[in-house]
């Protein structure tokens, strides 16, 4: 699997967008983004939500297209690849959905052997070892036989990461991996994130706002806002900027550069307008 | 979003396009379908055994009805030994085939809209394509197929249970002779009966299922647009179950 990976020397940019253009429903999502994630390391993406983190996540793996500028993964060119090509990166990629994304007719054990099954010809007790390894890894093989309305938020998560990884990909993708856990479940999914990462040296893409427990587990990381990236650098050095966009992201203040009102008219005078 | 713009006739060429679209793309992954006969089978089960109880029970009260209606008018000329080819055509050629797909589209086609309709809402058919597998293949197909092999199935148990309740009325309710009721109906009903049946039933079983899948799989991925979807495809379906009954049944007639 990791045949392409290996020609990129540690440190390469494993995933690089320059100068993205991108709308949909006739909203501008992204107007010149640039972005670089390099190989063995856990890049986040942080932003207010609706900038297009997941839309972001989507250029990537080759569900939407770029009306401009290029998606490189792997150093191919992502928005020109036919379905074919496609298909083949993407098993070179992991990614955990919000919500875990589990097929909810298939239990734990059938979920993770899902794309083992779809793509191999292994047999059935070579299935059963990486499953149960894999589900072993986020802790939950004692859940094989459960189905996916029996999990908590933080396991249903823990699952889909074994099925991100049963393939052995080279990149793993998390999309809001922390929304609506626990502390506890939300302190486990963070150490699985730096796990895979250190142990199987996965390059790592975490989107997510959750500042405190990203400054944990990042190496790089961009803030996006208004269609681009806004600052970048490690979580530290952002929460030391001066700019006013990262300041209030990073401290979360009501208002800054991202009002706090949607646009309205002038307050007062709608008050005293006579109601329609 | 744009049927605003567009006129009723513009958008209805559309759907119609975009559902010819998605035909093709069902057919040109039936054969790699295939590969794993076992989703086909349980869809098959599942849309089959969805329906089963609530098509016998209608079997039954349809039949019952046509033993009691077709009684009444045969005695008029005399002639209610024929209450068995009466009630035979009646099912095989029309009512089988034509209540047989409303209930289904009611039915299983709600419950294919509305499956498909929520995993695209949960992220498990764009988890399918992240995971390289393709999920009209995996999803789609099985259920268009299950749907369209479960309907003359369910047709057949339809009928016979049919001409079971018009028996129970005609012979041991209204005294037809039991000899009389089941020789006239062998007699008189020919291939041709079943046949038409039969083609009437398959073509009711390609559209529904089509339809239920179409919708589910282009749903709005939100609860409010899985709903919209639904009420959809019983709308479209039941529409064209009558459309394509018209049709069918008109050629058969200038082809006979
Ligand atoms: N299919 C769509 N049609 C119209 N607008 C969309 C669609 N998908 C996403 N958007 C818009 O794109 C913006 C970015 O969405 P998203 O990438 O999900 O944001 P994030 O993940 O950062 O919260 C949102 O404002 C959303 O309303
Ligand atoms: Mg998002």
């Amino acid at each position: 699997m990791s045949d392409l990976a290996t020609n990129t020397p540690p440190d390469e940019a494993v995933i690089e967008v320059r100068d993205v253009r991108y709308a949909i429903g006739g909203r501008t999502i992204f107007d010149g983004l640039d972005i670089i994630a390099r190989r063995g390391r856990i890049t986040a993406f942080m932003g207010p939500s609706g900038t297009g983190k997941t839309t972001l996540l989507r250029l990537i793996t080759g569900m939407a297209h770029a009306e401009r500028g290029s998606v490189r993964v792997f150093g191919d060119e992502v928005s020109t690849m036919r379905s074919q090509e496609l298909f083949a990166l993407r098993r070179r990629m992991g990614m955990l959905f919000q919500n875990g994304a589990l097929l909810t007719d298939l239990d734990v054990y059938e979920n993770v052997a899902f794309p083992l099954r779809a793509h191999t010809k292994l047999p059935e007790s070579l299935i059963r070892q990486l499953v149960l390894t894999k589900l072993h890894a986020v802790g939950l093989r004692g859940a094989a036989r459960l189905m996916p309305v029996e999990l908590s938020g933080g396991m249903a998560r823990r699952v889909a990461l074994a099925r991100a990884i049963v393939m052995d990909p080279d990149i793993l993708i998390y999309d809001e991996p922390f929304v609506g856990l626990d502390p506890i479940s939300m302190g486990v999914i963070c150490r699985l994130i730096k796990q895979m990462n250190e142990a199987l040296g996965i390059t790592s893409i975490v989107v997510s706002h959750d500042v405190q427990e990203l400054s944990e587990i990042a190496h790089d990381s961009f803030l996006l806002s208004g269609g681009k990236v806004v600052a970048k650098g490690t979580p530290d050095e952002l929460r030391r900027s001066d700019l006013p966009e990262v300041r209030q992201f990073m401290g979360g203040l009501a208002d800054g550069p991202v009002t706090f009102h949607y646009p309205a008219p002038d307050y007062a005078k709608q008050l005293l307008e006579e109601a329609p | 979003m744009s049927a605003g713009a567009e006129s009723a006739p513009v958008a209805t060429l559309r759907r119609i396009g975009a559902v010819a679209v998605f035909l093709w793309r069902i057919v040109v992954q039936i054969v790699p379908a295939f590969a794993k006969p076992r989703l086909i089978v349980a869809q098959i089960y599942n849309a089959g055994g969805r329906s089963l109880v609530i098509i016998m029970m209608s079997g039954l009260f349809v039949g019952m009805v046509l033993g009691l209606q077709g009684f009444d008018l045969l005695q008029r000329f005399g002639s209610e030994d024929a209450l068995g080819v009466a009630a035979a055509l009646g099912l095989l050629k029309e009512l089988g085939p034509v209540v047989t797909a409303l209930l289904f589209a009611g039915r299983a086609g709600t419950s294919l809209t509305s499956e498909i309709g929520l995993m695209k809402a949960t992220d498990q058919l764009t988890a399918m394509q992240m995971m390289a597998v393709d999920p009209v293949r995996y999803v789609v197909v099985p259920r268009f197929l299950g749907g369209f092999v479960a309907m003359p199935l369910l047709n057949a148990i339809f009928c016979g249970v049919g001409l079971f309740g018009a028996q129970l009325i005609g012979v041991s309710l209204m005294g037809v002779d039991t000899g009389a009721f089941w020789s006239q109906t062998q007699g008189a009903v020919r291939l041709d009966d079943v046949v038409e049946g039969i083609i009437k039933s398959v073509a009711f079983g390609t559209a529904c299922s089509l339809i239920a899948v179409y919708e589910g799989y282009h749903a709005a991925p939100t609860a409010e647009g899985v709903g919209l979807a639904t009420t959809r495809t019983v709308v479209t379906c039941s529409v064209l179950i009558l459309l394509i009954d018209y049709m069918l049944t008109a050629a058969f007639l200038t082809t006979s």
